[in-house]
């Protein structure tokens, strides 16, 4: 019976085997830079400059974390959760209600305005910094989070995978509300959203990860030293002290324990909403 | 780019456009695209002020000679368009960016399939734990995985000399092998998204099609490429087309690692697009590259969504479920 099985999907248990064997070996691979990042916040100097390694810190010391917090490591940690949960927040409010629109009412130009957002969906963003930085210093927003945060949530993406998850909200429920005379909020708060849900916790985590790790958007629109992000901080502690490897893993362990820990915490939704955004086109 | 909104609206039913009013009174069709209007104007607001119109103002700077100094603009027609051509440094960067697109997204593609494809049909827990080990590196963050894995780079102190007792040897500061250096980690920065895909596509193929076809006598292989590779197709140009886009704006990595050089050997158009507005302060011709930048990315798409939508697409019977 088993053989027959085996047979009938092709598949030999020495082969499957091997393929768990190599895909543990990656599996350390791709696990290992985060092991040596928080591993290396806690050896000293001498023991990272050494011409050997050491896979496991012997002789554990905080004075990377001293260091780390002589600069106002706190603070860009501060704007950091500041800057991902404002742009977490309004992204989830106005995507989910303009992805109610997109999928569930008829009206003039949605057609248009889905290619809009669509298109503007593959472009790459760092094109649009210079305009985007020019209007941010008319607005009086340079060097403020704000300027990070409004062009995130502005970013269509999350009005696309609304969409996508509001489309399996049956309209006859819909209808019933009306005729039942609901309002237009009241049905979207009372039936749409609570049947979304698992879409806005996807978009909700997707959001926070991505505006934590956008990089190129906080180099640009932030620029002063107390305004930094954690992602900003330790870039420029590279830059300023490129040897003092301690002080940079420890800076780095700051930036990923947190993103890390929400990332497996909320493991489900996340893979759920990136097959969504893409799977139900 | 009608192409590109084609790729991710494939799907959408076509009919519904031409029949979006029908039975609808219009009256009716009134007080819905009020409704909806309202309903998207918070979304529209942000889309609009911080992604369409800097859009435009990007195109409409593309076209003149500007600086820090604003009163000196003038307009410059296509000058900087065409400047991109005779520019040794543009066209080194064109090359380079090629090269990572080429080495990177045909690897990722193959190498993601070949592990959900592994793990596709193991059980939950060992089936989540492969996919969050291997979106770890994306998670972590781009910044916090570069400065480490400048660190393994080290000449002096980094961990790859150590193990392969080379000490001193700089790989980031070798022409030769600083490009692959951070090919190789854009690669494990960018599996994480298309395993995660490709595990969603592989079980929402029709098991049931696959069973008959083993009863049949189909080999693996033969399963593989005549059963589950039409199905999961779709998937498929959807992770290509995002691992280009990833590829091509990959930017963190280079400013970290290398700031382009060693002599010019891993400054790609992204790079160099920064470069010219940080260091030379030469707005219009950024904002022309960033243009250019933008339609080759449409013009891969485009290329990659004739090439992969195979004829057989819609006959394999495919339909997407939810799961």
């Amino acid at each position: 019976m088993n053989i027959a099985k085996s047979k009938l999907s092709g598949t030999s248990p020495g082969y499957k085997v091997v393929t768990l064997i190599i895909l543990f070996v990656l599996a350390i691979l791709f696990l290992f830079p985060l092991y040596w990042i928080i591993t290396g916040s806690f050896k000293d100097a001498i023991t990272i400059n050494a011409r050997t390694p050491q896979w496991f810190p012997l002789k554990p010391t905080l004075q990377n974390y001293v260091k780390l917090f002589k600069q106002p490591a706190f603070k860009w940690l501060f704007n950091t959760v500041f800057m991902a949960v404002g742009s977490m927040i309004l992204t989830c409010l106005s995507a989910s209600l303009a992805g109610y629109a997109l999928a569930k009412k008829r009206f003039y130009g949605r057609g248009v305005l889905f290619t809009l957002i669509v298109c503007a969906m593959a472009l790459p963003k760092q094109v649009i910094v210079i305009p985007l930085l020019q209007e941010m210093n008319f607005l009086h927003l340079a060097n403020n989070l704000w300027a990070v945060i409004l062009p995130t949530v502005g970013w269509p993406f999350g009005v696309f995978l609304m969409k996508q998850f509001s489309e399996t909200t049956p309209t006859e429920i819909l209808e019933a509300a009306r005729v039942d005379g609901s309002g237009e909020l009241r049905t979207f708060f009372s039936i749409v959203f609570p049947m979304i849900k698992p879409g806005v916790g996807a978009l909700a985590i997707f959001t926070f990860v991505n505006s934590w790790n956008d990089y190129f958007l906080q180099l640009i629109m932030l620029t002063k030293r107390e305004v930094w992000t954690i992602s900003l901080g330790i870039a420029r502690l590279q830059g300023e002290m490129s040897s003092d490897f301690g002080l940079i893993m420890a800076g780095a362990t700051l930036a990923a324990i947190p993103i890390v820990t929400v990332f497996i915490v909320f493991q489900k939704y996340f893979t759920q909403g990136i097959a969504m955004g893409a799977v139900k086109g | 780019m009608e192409q590109n909104a084609a790729v991710n609206a494939q799907r959408k039913p076509r009919k519904e456009k031409r029949s979006q009013f029908s039975g609808m009174s219009k009256a009716l069709v009134r007080r819905e695209t009020i409704s909806a209007y309202l309903f998207l104007l918070p979304s529209l607001f942000f889309f609009v002020g911080f992604v369409v119109f800097p859009m435009i103002i990007c195109v409409v700077y593309s076209f003149l000679h500007m600086g820090l100094n604003s009163s000196a603009t003038t307009f410059a027609g296509f000058a900087n368009y065409i400047r991109m051509f005779q520019d040794p440094v543009f066209i080194k960067g064109f090359w380079n960016t090629v090269l990572i697109v080429v080495v990177a997204v045909p690897t990722v593609t193959a190498f993601s399939l070949w592990v959900s494809s592994a793990i596709y049909q193991m059980n939950a827990l060992t089936r989540s734990f492969f996919r969050c080990v291997f979106y770890l590196p994306v998670v972590t963050g781009t910044v916090a995985v570069t400065v480490v894995w400048k660190w393994m780079f080290n000449p002096y102190n980094g961990l790859l000399n150590q193990i392969f007792d080379s000490v001193g040897f700089d790989w980031l500061g070798n022409e030769k092998t600083a490009i692959w250096c951070i090919i190789m980690i854009l690669f494990t920065t960018s599996i994480g998204q298309p395993i995660v895909l490709y595990v969603a596509a592989l079980g929402n193929v029709d098991q049931s099609l696959i069973e008959a076809a083993q009863v049949d006598g189909a080999t693996k292989l033969q399963v593989f490429w005549k059963i589950k590779w039409p199905q999961i197709m779709p998937t498929t140009l959807y992770i290509l087309i995002i691992t280009t886009i990833n590829s091509f704006q990959c930017f963190a990595l280079i400013q970290l690692l290398t700031s382009g050089g060693p002599n010019g050997s891993t400054s790609t158009i992204m790079y160099y697009i920064f470069d010219t507005v940080y260091r030379y302060q030469d707005f219009g011709y950024a904002n022309a590259m960033g243009v250019v930048l933008a339609l080759i990315i449409a013009v891969f798409s485009a290329i990659q969504f004739k090439v992969t939508k195979s004829d057989n697409l819609e006959a394999a019977g495919y339909e997407y479920r939810e799961k």
